[in-house]
């Protein structure tokens, strides 16, 4: 199935990053366009989170610079880039385990919810048009990402799988137009697995969410991404749809290694 | 159009919204909150989907089919199907696409409705073996968005042409209700299959709505009942019990949100009736035992010792038999401690009827249930008899039998000791199928049932095992392997059991733990463990499953007939049985012969007086792909107990 897809969305030009001597990323470019599921892949330490938490605003580049539509920027902070309209989940969940899966979507909506404390408080005037609103687009998301039987349920309490979702539908909850996923299927079995690159391609083309995605295992990013960026210590290596990806030597060669 | 007694269930729909038009008939739970329909709103739904069908082609003497959960707009698709002079033909929906190929062929199905896309995906995959398959029509149009098929029509689409339908011929619809006939066929269920390819049963309005009527009778239903609809649609139990009652009696029927929120739906309805097998009841009180062992150590103490008490005087308070006045107050304390609490969190307060049947239940579960004061009955019946053979009347209920027969049933028991049934529930025949009818049903019009059974001697029914099925050791001894296996299952450890014995010296088992049970237990010994394969080879899991064995072993010998029946050797198998894998029918019947055939070696091991056997297993996952499980299972003697001592009194 070939998805269409539009504009430049975000470019990354010349991106440099570094940690003291340590170089996470040398002189990465490359785009990702409107709608399109991006994935960023390559062997451990390759700058793979690095790449996302730049394009985030956690991390600040030394060199080089990210255009996100259309505006060039060297610093952004994160809270920033969210109200821009860029989510994300983390390779290790952050969500926060007491409390419920509801809360926890609707915490997604928090730079939506334009009440004062006190409207809130009483559930008054523009608190309560509010409150039901984002309830119901919390509601949408759980239908959406079939986690209806946890509504209620403590997030510490949900198995790996569970929670991982959660963290998807918190993402979903700002209404993103592009979502980073750092690592959605890490820990999972195969068939939840196959369940999250359901609900990857389902987000891509119901909401037209764009998406951008870090992945270890290969076969589940060439079925669902429509381009692959290939990081090798740092620095990109290959970039294309997933056939040009899997049939470039050096990117096997960085996967399997080369004999010396 | 006739008036009178309305004869279709589209009739009754129309009564239904003629007659308690603002009441509700139908509420599913969306976004978080529950959503109701009248009966008016109800029976507008039907007419515009019947309608969009009859646009599609769809006519008299068509198969609808029908897949997908519990949701509004399939049963109504029933109800549109049955208008036009049709019948629906409601498959299992966790089905896999090549088990469908066999029903949609057999029924000549031409138009089915689905749930979503994991069934659209299913028909399109086996649309090459299944020709006469023409139209798909789906709920949900998630995902389905760039599927360019010719076949697919949206829900939405469907009402539209329904419309446009209706303009041009306004009459179409009450025309082809009143054309309808009791003698017509309603549905078309499919057997499980224990052995065999599934058979179609055919079902008349007649059939039904009579079963139905007496159904109502004897529990008294009303308007105002509450049912919650979560077993499989293409089962009987459901067609009747949710589908059949709730135009009948028009009663309110309750669509979960999702299979898993079913329990959580349960508690919010608050049903008045309910039926399911014994293992939904067995899940409820896992559920709470999970719950009460981690709940604080006054708790426990206050759950347990009331329940005690409850034992004691609860089966007889339900029964209406006399109960002192200490008793009284003690249980009235228990009630506002312990009993209410306990039913109003799992939804059972205001249930008048509960009932279990399609498998034996065990009577720690039952009396658990009656102990509550949870009124749970048993009930005989399979899908060709519209089930409601026997049926305990509330206030004399018994553990081990199944009730006497209905009103209007004749029950018969054959000198082989088979059960014959002849009723006006009784199906007009399998589909497609003379010979088998003829089989079925003997020239007197009893409907031979397969099972083996007897009346007690005070005219109740019990039922021991599938007639074929119950065989003889090679000593001669009775061997009924399915009394045996139930036995076994009642222990919460034991999830499935496989008894073999036919024509052996010995009998011996191949059992299934619990996972969830089992592996609760192992956490609080802390047992590691890593899946079901680790924890059942677990040498603590097999003690702890000896000890089951040794009880049903005690439990045999106090039988004369049996004593020598007695689970010689056993094994725990190192994966779950599963329906994807043929292994279980699609009602969770364990297929003896089946499992047999495929675990050959491992029989001849229990038998051969092994220690071990290396067995390699081909499993098939929820997406159809296939993969293997190697294990090397341990064989162990089971604990024998000496036969009691023939009693020569009588």
């Amino acid at each position: 199935m070939e998805r269409q897809t539009g504009e430049v969305l975000l470019e990354a030009k010349n991106v440099s990053l570094a940690f003291g001597g340590v170089k996470a990323l040398s002189d990465v470019s490359f785009d990702i366009r409107e709608g399109e599921v991006r994935a960023i892949i390559g062997p451990n330490g390759a700058g793979k989170s690095s790449m996302l938490n730049v394009i985030n605003g956690v991390y600040h580049p030394q060199e080089g610079t990210i255009t996100y539509r259309g505006v060039a920027r060297r610093r952004m902070r994160p809270h920033e880039a969210a109200s821009q309209g860029i989510a994300r989940t983390f390779q290790n969940i952050a969500l926060f385990k007491g409390m419920s899966v509801l809360d926890n979507i609707l915490t997604g909506r928090n730079l939506m919810m334009r009440a004062s404390v006190f409207e809130q408080m009483f559930y008054a005037g523009r608190g309560r048009r509010e409150e039901i609103e984002h309830r119901v687009k919390a509601e949408e998301i759980i239908d959406f990402l079939q986690i209806q039987h946890v509504r209620k349920t403590p997030v510490g309490r949900l198995p790996y799988g569970l929670q991982k979702r959660v963290e998807l539908a918190r993402a979903l909850a700002a209404q993103p137009r592009l979502l980073l996923l750092d690592e959605p299927m890490a820990g999972m079995s195969v068939e939840e697995k196959q369940d999250m690159c359901r609900f990857v391609l389902d987000v891509n083309d119901e909401f037209g969410t764009t998406i951008a995605l870090i992945e270890h295992d290969m076969s589940v990013v060439m079925d669902i991404s429509d381009r692959v960026m290939v990081l090798d210590y740092g620095r990109k290596i290959a970039d294309g749809s997933p056939d040009e990806v899997r049939g470039n030597q050096t990117v096997i060669d960085a996967y399997l290694g080369v004999r010396h | 159009m006739s008036t009178g007694v309305p004869d279709t269930f589209a009739k009754l729909l129309l009564r239904n919204a003629r007659e308690r038009g603002a009441r509700p008939a139908m509420r599913e739970k969306d976004l978080g909150i529950w959503q109701t329909w009248t009966w008016a709103g109800a029976a507008a739904e039907v007419e515009a989907l019947a309608n969009g069908l009859a646009a599609l082609g769809f006519h008299r003497g068509r198969a609808l089919a029908i897949v997908g959960d519990n949701r509004p707009r399939l049963y109504w698709a029933m109800t549109a199907a049955q208008a036009l002079g049709g019948f629906p033909v409601p498959l299992y929906q966790d089905c896999v696409a090549q088990e469908m190929i066999h029903v949609l062929a057999d029924a000549e199905v031409e138009f089915a409705i689905v749930e979503d896309q994991e069934q659209v995906d299913k028909l399109l995959e086996i649309l090459p073996q299944c020709p006469k398959l023409k139209h798909i029509v789906y709920d949900d149009p998630r995902g389905l968005r760039h599927y360019a098929r010719p076949e697919l029509v949206s829900y939405g689409a469907l009402i539209e042409r329904g419309r446009a339908f209706a303009r041009s011929n306004p009459e179409h619809y009450r025309e082809s209700i009143a054309a309808g006939d009791a003698a017509d066929l309603a549905v078309m269920l499919y057997t499980s299959g224990t052995t065999g390819m599934p058979k179609g049963v055919a079902h008349t309005h007649a059939a039904l709505i009579h079963t139905a009527s007496v159904l109502r009778d004897f529990d008294g239903l009303t308007e105002a009942d509450n049912i919650v609809s979560y077993l499989p649609m293409a089962w009987v139990g459901d067609f009747l019990y949710s589908y059949s009652q709730s135009l009948v009696c028009g009663l309110t029927l309750n669509c979960p949100e999702s299979p898993e929120t079913a329990m959580t739906d349960l508690r919010e309805i608050g049903p008045t009736f309910c039926f399911g097998p014994p293992r939904v009841y067995e899940g409820i009180l896992t559920q709470v035992m999970i719950r009460v062992e981690d709940a604080a150590w006054i708790k426990r103490r206050l759950f347990h010792a009331f329940m005690g008490i409850a034992r004691r005087i609860g089966p007889r308070m339900l029964d209406g038999r006399p109960v002192g006045l200490l008793d009284r107050l003690l249980y009235g304390l228990g009630d506002l401690l312990v009993y209410g609490p306990l039913k109003n969190v799992l939804g059972l307060t205001r249930l008048n009827a509960a009932y279990t049947g399609g498998e034996a239940i065990g009577p720690d579960l039952f009396e658990f249930y009656r102990s509550l004061r949870v009124n749970l009955k048993q009930l005989y019946g399979m899908t060709e008899t519209c089930v409601t053979v026997c049926m305990h009347p509330s206030g004399n209920v018994r553990p081990d039998t199944v009730g006497p027969p209905m009103p209007g049933v004749d029950v018969r028991i054959a000198e082989s000791g088979e059960i014959l049934v002849r009723s006006p529930g009784i199906m007009r025949g399998y589909h497609k199928n003379p010979g088998a009818t003829a089989e079925a049903i003997d020239g007197e019009g009893y409907f031979h049932t397969g099972d083996a059974g007897y009346f007690d001697t005070d005219g109740q029914l019990k039922v021991i095992d599938r007639a074929r099925d119950v065989g003889k050791l090679a000593d001669g001894t009775l061997f009924a392997p399915r009394y045996i296996e139930n036995k076994l299952k009642f222990f919460p450890h034991v999830k499935e059991a496989v008894a073999f014995g036919a024509d052996k010296d010995r009998v011996t088992a191949f059992i299934n733990i619990d996972l969830a049970s089992v592996g609760n237990w192992a956490e609080k010994r802390n047992l590691p463990y890593t899946g079901y394969t680790d924890l059942a080879s677990r040498a603590e899991v097999y003690g702890l499953v000896g000890e089951c064995v040794a009880k049903v072993n005690r439990d045999l010998a106090a039988d004369p007939r049996l004593a020598n029946a007695q689970i010689h050797r056993f094994l725990i198998l190192h994966k779950e049985l599963d329906a994807d894998d043929g292994e279980l029918t699609r009602t969770r019947k364990v297929r003896r012969a089946f499992i047999a055939d495929k675990y050959g070696v491992l029989v001849d091991a229990l038998y051969a007086g092994a220690l071990h056997c290396p067995v390699e297993t081909q499993v098939r996952f929820e997406d159809g792909r296939t993969g293997i499980i190697r294990a090397d299972l341990r064989i162990v003697e089971a604990e024998m107990a000496a036969p009691a001592r023939v009693e020569r009194a009588a």
